[in-house]
């Protein structure tokens, strides 16, 4: 074989020029694909790990994915007779038996739960009325699965129960309200409850919208608060792994009842939007290494042709159909694996140009960069596309040095 | 038994034309035979079907009393590497690699290492008087050199047929001269079967054997002295 990678590399040399412009072209659409394919991922990698920092992984909702079967349904099963007009019965929403859920979630291991209540809430201080979405959680609990704690500018997690209705609000929320650490306000709630709360704690997430609408309670008073004793509506989940996220959301689902959804099946519009972006740029990069494998035919092709009596002179030495296919093949494999290389160089130098890029437009989230995914992944998917489309290129060509008449070349030469 | 045996063989191209007509020719070991004729006459189309670099559209070539018409493609291969070797009219050196390498390549396409094969490469070109010019290229060569290191690489693998395509018709008289003495010592000393394609007369006196085609049949067939 060695014989063969020998003759090969004499006949590519001949031809530096032309071999240089192919290999350059599998080196432009390998390095031009590791480049994008590492924005596309660090911003995909980098979108996905802010999801999953801060929402919850799994959250079990107080509702039914199907609506239940009602009394008519269940007294008739399979009846042929179809029912309409009926009144459903009502059910009491919220999480049954919270408690035995809680302890059955806990013994999961690498997993974290905890027991919310959300409602509506108004909230009242001077002239001002803000409406906002008060969350009862448990101290001790929610921290575990949130960032909560994290994010905490003023006051602490713990007055919440050190304090007789204790609240802790956005900062976003504090600004509407004019209200500051230690004053109290007024809480209303649909159900027509009062209550005089005091602000124990001021947090800043940075995504506004929670900022100025969120506001945090004991689970007992918002149940106080909402008028729903003893209820809890969510129960969310943190993992240790997100990758069990869905098949555990699945399993919980068919355990409880309670429609359970993955923080994939939450953001599905998202992943989706990022698949279409990866197909988009995969087809285009794909249509440069295209572009580079006519070149590596190309050249191939004007071997084969200038070779033709080298071809045949190797025939009549004795070199077989197959030696010539392969003599060719490796010119093919020798041009996409340079190039490969040449891209995977290329592209190492595009990401760290990238790197030093500056937007300068001071997001409040702090990214004024690129964010660039550095996996060897991409290089090795990058340089196998473009080794295996220069062999293919080379087949064409190849098979056709093989067939060639060694009689007709030398004729045609006498 | 003769080395190499034709019986009756032909061969048309698809569009017609017939390039060889029956004919039949046994040569044995030792023999130098010479094969003329008007151009046209099918002199080369012989030589190639004679080595398995063609086959006939009908008729056998036999080798060493083996029947080679079955053959695949493969298996004729491995006979041309074991067992012929070819000089063209043109040298057909592979102009990027040296005189050495040349020579070498045949040998190592039967299994044996570079280094190995080079060696005995040498060997045969020091045999031709090319021992000094060896790691020369091709375009570095003269006419007459590079037609003795053609002959080389068809020595390479010591083949038992040594087939000749007009050797000397590029040459100037002083090298054909010296060429046929080549090819004359090695029927002469090495026994083996050497058949060279001329269309020069005075040469071919000088084989042992001379056969004359006109229109793609043999009209002579005669040992000379």
């Amino acid at each position: 074989m060695s014989l063969l990678t020998d003759i090969a590399r004499g006949m590519l040399a001949r031809r530096k020029r032309q071999t240089l412009v192919s290999v350059a072209g599998v080196a432009l659409g390998v390095g031009f694909f590791i480049g994008t394919a590492a924005v596309m991922r660090g911003f995909q990698t980098y979108f996905i790990s802010q999801i999953i920092d801060v929402q919850p992984h799994i959250t079990i909702k107080d509702e039914l994915r199907r609506p239940l079967p009602q009394a008519a349904e269940l007294a008739n099963p399979g009846a042929a007779v179809a029912l309409a007009g009926l009144r459903p019965q009502d059910r009491i929403r919220g999480i049954r038996a919270p408690g035995d859920r809680m302890a059955i979630l806990e013994a999961i291991p690498g997993a974290a739960a905890a027991p919310l209540l959300t409602g509506q809430a108004l909230m009242r201080y001077g002239a001002r009325d803000v409406s906002a979405t008060v969350t009862g959680i448990d101290p001790l609990r929610y921290p575990r699965v949130s960032n909560i704690a994290k994010d905490i500018t003023q006051g602490s997690l713990d007055d919440l129960r050190t304090t007789a209705n204790g609240i802790i609000i956005g900062v976003g929320l504090a600004e509407r309200l004019g209200i500051s650490l230690g004053d109290s306000m007024n809480a209303v709630s649909p159900r027509g409850v009062t209550l005089l709360m005091k602000v124990v704690g001021i947090f800043r997430t940075g995504i506004v919208s929670l900022d100025q609408t969120q506001a945090y309670t004991l689970l007992k008073v918002n149940q106080i608060l909402q008028d729903r004793p003893s209820v809890v509506n969510q129960i969310v989940l943190r993992l240790e792994d997100v990758r069990q996220a869905e098949p555990l959301a699945r399993m919980i689902e068919a355990r409880f009842g309670e429609r359970t959804e993955s923080w994939e099946e939450q953001n599905a519009n998202i992943l989706t939007v990022f698949t279409i972006q990866n197909s988009i740029t995969f087809s285009i990069t794909g249509a440069i290494l295209l572009v580079a494998t006519f070149g590596i035919f190309n050249v191939i092709s004007t071997v084969v042709f200038e070779k033709t009596r080298d071809i045949a002179i190797l025939k009549s030495l004795g070199f077989t159909e197959r030696d010539i296919q392969v003599l060719f093949l490796i010119q093919g494999l020798a041009a996409g694996a340079i190039g490969a290389a040449m891209g995977c160089a290329l592209g190492a130098l595009i990401i760290e140009g990238m790197a030093q890029i500056r937007f300068g437009s001071g997001a409040t989230s702090g990214n004024d960069r690129f964010i660039l995914a550095r996996e060897w992944q991409i290089y090795a998917i990058a340089s196998g596309v473009a080794i295996v489309s220069a062999a293919v290129a080379a087949i064409i060509p190849a098979r056709r040095a093989a067939r060639l008449d060694p009689v007709q070349t030398i004729r045609g030469a006498a | 038994m003769s080395l190499l045996e034709a019986d009756s063989i032909s061969r048309r191209l698809p569009e017609g034309p017939v390039l060889l007509s029956e004919a039949s020719l046994a040569v044995a070991g030792g023999e130098f035979v010479a094969i003329t004729g008007p151009s046209g006459s099918g002199k080369s189309s012989l030589l190639y079907l004679l080595g398995l670099l063609d086959r006939p559209s009908s008729g056998r070539v036999l080798l060493q009393g083996q029947d080679t018409t079955g053959l695949t493609g493969d298996a004729l291969a491995a006979l041309r590497l074991a067992r012929f070797g070819f000089v063209f009219q043109f040298h057909f050196l592979l102009p990027e690699f040296s005189a050495l390498d040349n020579v070498a390549i045949p040998i190592r396409r039967t299994g044996l290492a570079r280094a190995e094969a080079r060696d005995k490469a040498q060997t045969i070109l020091a045999g031709l008087g090319l021992g000094s010019d060896s790691a020369k290229m091709p375009d570095q060569l003269s006419g007459g050199m590079r037609q003795r290191v053609a002959i080389a690489r068809a020595l390479a693998n010591d083949p038992a047929v040594l087939l000749a395509d007009e050797p000397t018709g590029n040459l100037d008289t002083k090298n054909a001269a010296a060429v046929f003495d080549i090819f004359a010592e090695l029927a002469r000393d090495a026994g083996r079967a050497v058949v060279i394609v001329t269309h020069d007369a005075e040469l071919a006196k000088r084989a042992t054997r001379r056969v004359h085609l006109v229109d793609g049949r043999i009209v002579s067939d005669a040992a000379q002295g």
